[in-house]
């Protein structure tokens, strides 16, 4: 079976969860632009002195489809590489996957990932 | 008096002329960064049209009106006299001391009626509709830029060397403190006034959308300001030198006090604090540009800059929406310039000052300056704001000077003009007809 591992994380903290997870044996991933707010909340900016408060801050989203004995390991690799120790460093979170496919091809199943 | 024409001055004031009329669409850049994206293309088009309208008025009668025979007590040119520009003789030149010929001096002054009346803009951005804005940019310079123009620079108005200042002294107004700053700032108020709050003033976010655009308006304002300045003296020399120099060395201070002031009251120095203080510094040295030296172009930068990154919150304190801070900055602006010349006018250090005019008190003139250039001010501060009301109010009684609520909140762009400047705000196509 497969699981599929979402993590948001700071964006600047891409390159190294990139290079981390390739060297974890990670073959491909899906990396998009989010914005949103945990603990961290937003932040404020002030134009001509009128300050705003911004709740949404960006964020990426890296999404990996692994085997399930993989799961783990990968999730772990992700979140060392992401942590600063600092508020807003994100989340991951695992969930199963019920069928995966290879376009090219039309395999299915662990053949595909 | 003979004209001798002196090629020198006249490819300067050919050259200073251009240099001004950049700063239209260089205002449109600083403006239109400012609004919402919904907005920007309206708002760059409040400034480019009047171009169109004031260009047009100008050669017609606006010339003729500031800078024509005057009518009678200093009041008025004849607007008929030199309409269409036909029958003017060189020797009537507005510059013929200086060699430069007639059609020359209407050009360069066309360039200062065009931004006054694009500067009105900012003070109603977002909701103010197209055609109204037309017809109140041709009134306008007609009824307040017109007269006022032919008070302080025509050389026989009521604010020149025989006004209503002539038993103290000659009030100095080197390029449009009075007749350019705060005559628009003070318009824009009123119509902020006469027009209403956009809504959601002071509640929702209307936080500038491009600010690159904004400091690309400001280095096109601050390029231009040098003809603006320097252009006033009329003739390519020293003076001329002079405020060039004053018009670069205030502004970069303006800046630098703009951004301190931000640092200490915001927390941050912003780039649009930049961009406001360069602004501010220019529109504070344009009446001193030639009237002061080095030490007071300094202080009348230093003093702009905090003064006028003050002034922009009283608009949430008093709850006008004066959109873009036209007062904060250019009546702000204009009033240090104008009444800091009390304090610093001097003509030592190749500074120059007009027949009649004091040196300021540093300067061991006395108050007497000071007092000339407070009178100066308010004549235009009332005169503008109570007529600029007057043609607000018949406006808005009459063909309306407001959009609908529907169309400013879903933005003015698309409801006034039919386009959007971005493709996030609905420009995409998703079916393509195209007429040919």
């Amino acid at each position: 079976m497969t699981k599929l591992v979402t993590g948001v994380i700071q964006p600047h903290r891409l390159d190294d969860v990139k290079s981390a997870l390739e060297a974890a044996g990670v073959r491909g991933m899906t990396v998009s632009e989010a914005s949103g707010y945990g603990r961290q909340r937003g932040h404020t900016e002030v134009y001509r002195g009128a300050e705003y408060t911004v709740d949404l801050v960006p964020k990426v989203r890296i999404e990996i489809l692994v085997a399930d004995e993989d799961a783990v390991t990968v999730t772990q690799v992700l979140i060392k590489a992401a942590q600063t120790g600092k508020i807003g460093d994100g989340k991951v979170w695992v969930v199963p996957v019920e069928d995966v496919a290879r376009v090219r091809t039309g395999e299915h199943g662990p053949e595909a990932l | 008096m003979k004209f001798a024409l002196d090629s020198g001055n006249t490819a300067w004031m050919l050259t200073a002329s251009a240099l001004v009329l950049l700063m239209t669409p260089g205002l449109a850049f600083f403006y239109g960064g400012m609004v919402r994206g919904k907005s920007v293309l309206n708002m760059m088009m409040m400034s480019f049209s009047a171009m169109g309208v004031v260009g047009l008025v100008w050669v017609l009668w606006g010339y003729s009106g500031a800078f024509g025979p005057d009518v009678g007590g200093g009041v008025l040119g004849n607007p008929g006299k030199f309409f269409g520009l036909n029958g003017m003789t060189d020797a009537q030149s507005l510059m013929a001391a200086a060699g430069v010929p007639a059609l020359v001096g209407v050009a360069f002054q066309a360039t200062f009626a065009i931004i006054t009346v694009a500067l009105i803009s900012g003070a109603i951005a977002d909701r103010t509709k197209f055609s109204t804005w037309l017809i109140f940019t041709g009134i306008w310079v007609t009824l307040v830029y017109m007269p006022v123009a032919h008070w302080v620079w025509s050389g026989v108005g009521l604010l020149g060397p025989t006004g209503i200042t002539k038993s103290l002294s000659t009030p100095i107004d080197f390029a449009g403190g009075t007749v350019v700053h705060i005559n628009a700032g003070i318009a824009g108020l009123a119509l902020a006034l006469v027009i209403g709050r956009r809504k959601g003033f002071a509640r929702d976010p209307m936080r500038p959308h491009n600010l690159p655009f904004v400091m690309l308006g400001a280095a096109l304002l601050w390029f231009g300001w040098f003809g603006f300045n320097a252009g006033s003296e009329f003739a390519a020399d020293g003076v001329a030198g002079r405020a060039w120099l004053n018009t670069m060395v205030a502004t970069c201070v303006a800046m630098l006090t703009w951004l301190l002031t931000e640092k200490l009251r915001d927390g941050k120095a912003t780039s649009l604090g930049a961009a406001s203080g360069v602004v501010a510094g220019l529109v504070a040295i344009t009446p001193a540009a030639a009237a002061v030296d080095t030490f007071g172009a300094i202080a009348l930068g230093a003093a702009a800059g905090v003064l006028c990154a003050l002034a922009i919150g009283l608009k949430y304190k008093y709850g006008y929406d004066d959109s873009l801070d036209v007062v904060g900055v250019h009546v702000v602006g204009g009033l240090t310039g104008t009444l800091l010349i009390g304090l610093f006018a001097t003509n030592k250090n190749s500074a120059f000052l007009p027949t009649g005019a004091h040196a300021g008190l540093f300067y061991g003139g006395g108050f007497t300056q000071l007092g000339t250039q407070t009178i100066a001010a308010l004549v235009v501060l009332v005169y503008s704001f109570v007529m600029t009301l007057l043609i607000g109010a018949i406006l808005k009684a009459t063909i309306g000077f407001r959009v609908g609520e529907e169309d400013e909140v879903s933005g003015i762009d698309l409801a006034t003009h039919g386009e959007t400047a971005y493709e996030a705000l609905g420009a995409r196509m998703t079916t393509a007809e195209v007429k040919a």
